[in-house]
């Protein structure tokens, strides 16, 4: 995050670190033989600012585990199943939304329906992260199963570009923070008493709050939030779960606008 | 235990997929300057309708309650101070009294 604004770069490897300015301004007259290292040492240094950055989702995102873990075995799953679901799932809203459907008395495909809609908003944001990674469709594909809310917003450099080992660093210790809450929660469930009693429902929508509040740093951010939760909160009545959230992706396409004045100031200019 | 086994493995194949396909279809290249307009603003859209979907409605109906509350008082905990944690608790402790009165 503290790095420059960098324009799209090249596809070959990594995005970041070869175009990235030198750290301590003697990159320039360092032979090539240490030239991996030194790649490989950047690397590691944003892979653990990922990790301190990702730190206080992970935290929050472990007490949210912990109350899966306890709702889970509401809907019927054993501590065993709830564990192995958020160690192989490892999406918070999908988990919720398949469980409650689950404990409502729906089908198994009702259930994975309701949970891919409810991650379809990961299409977006793969799609935004696609261009900024490294290797082909296969491998890009591994890397994109790093993606989760938080380590997509803490990856994004700004200017559209993303970078991955931000996005690993803090994908990694959110992940120990999902299983390590779920596995408390399903096997310490009993002694912790009702999730709605302590509140812990009011987890999930304040760490997107907390999330969107570190977005609304211009107007036109702000118009796009307000924009976004009008268009869900219309369908929310009218859509099953998920839809409203993807639907409301489309309030980002004010950035069209955006975009085509800057090409008409450019061409005017120019 | 099998219908735990089929949801699991549902939801893990769906949403391995979802993630996967962007990143699969879009390879490294030269991004449009209307991408990048666009991907910006994709996450306060996103985050706004997931916090007004949970924090105001109830499945698919609206329902305001003592969680709505907890949300904007975290909501103001982390405007002020930007910790995570802090507006994820105070959420939790403002909605557990709200409904504990």
């Amino acid at each position: 995050m503290e790095e420059a604004p960098q324009r799209m770069p090249p596809a070959s490897d990594d995005v970041g670190e070869a175009t990235a300015p030198p750290a301590d301004g003697t990159a320039d007259a360092t032979p090539p033989a240490t030239d991996d290292a030194l790649r490989h040492s950047r690397r590691r240094a944003r892979l653990i600012e990922g990790v301190r950055e990702g730190m206080p989702f992970a935290i929050a995102g472990g007490l949210l585990a912990l109350s899966f873990g306890v709702v889970a075995e509401g809907a019927g799953l054993s501590a065993a199943a709830a564990i192995a679901m958020s160690a192989i799932v490892f999406a918070g809203a999908a988990q919720f939304t398949a469980i409650a459907i689950l404990a409502q008395g729906g089908t198994v495909a009702a259930a994975v329906l309701a949970a891919a809609l409810v991650n379809s908003r990961f299409l977006p944001m793969g799609a935004a992260l696609g261009p900024s990674l490294p290797g082909g469709p296969l491998r890009r594909a591994a890397q994109g199963q790093a993606v989760v809310d938080a380590s997509w917003a803490i990856a994004g450099r700004g200017d559209g570009t993303f970078d991955r080992w931000l996005l690993f660093g803090s994908t990694g210790v959110q992940y120990v923070g999902w299983v390590g809450g779920t596995i408390a929660g399903a096997l310490g469930g009993n002694v912790l008493g009702d999730a709605q009693t302590l509140g812990l429902d009011a987890i999930y929508p304040a760490f997107f709050l907390a999330l969107l509040v570190n977005e609304l740093g211009d107007g036109r951010s702000r118009l796009v939030a307000v924009l976004g939760g009008v268009i869900a909160l219309v369908l929310v009545p009218l859509t099953p779960a998920g839809v409203p959230v993807l639907a409301a992706s489309l309030a980002a396409l004010v950035g069209l606008h955006a975009s085509a004045r800057a090409e008409a100031a450019a061409r005017r200019s120019g | 235990m099998s219908t735990s086994v089929a949801v699991i493995a549902g939801c893990a194949v769906t949403t391995w997929a979802i993630k996967g396909i962007g990143p699969l279809a879009l390879g490294g290249r030269e991004l449009p300057l209307w991408f990048t307009s666009v991907v910006i603003l994709l996450a306060p859209a996103l985050f706004a309708a997931l916090v007004v979907t949970q924090a105001l409605a109830d499945g698919e109906r609206l329902a305001v309650g003592a969680d709505t509350v907890g949300v904007a008082a975290g909501g103001l905990v982390a405007w002020r101070t930007g910790s995570v944690i802090g507006c994820v608790v105070v959420a939790a402790v403002v909605t557990a009294l709200l409904r504990a009165i």
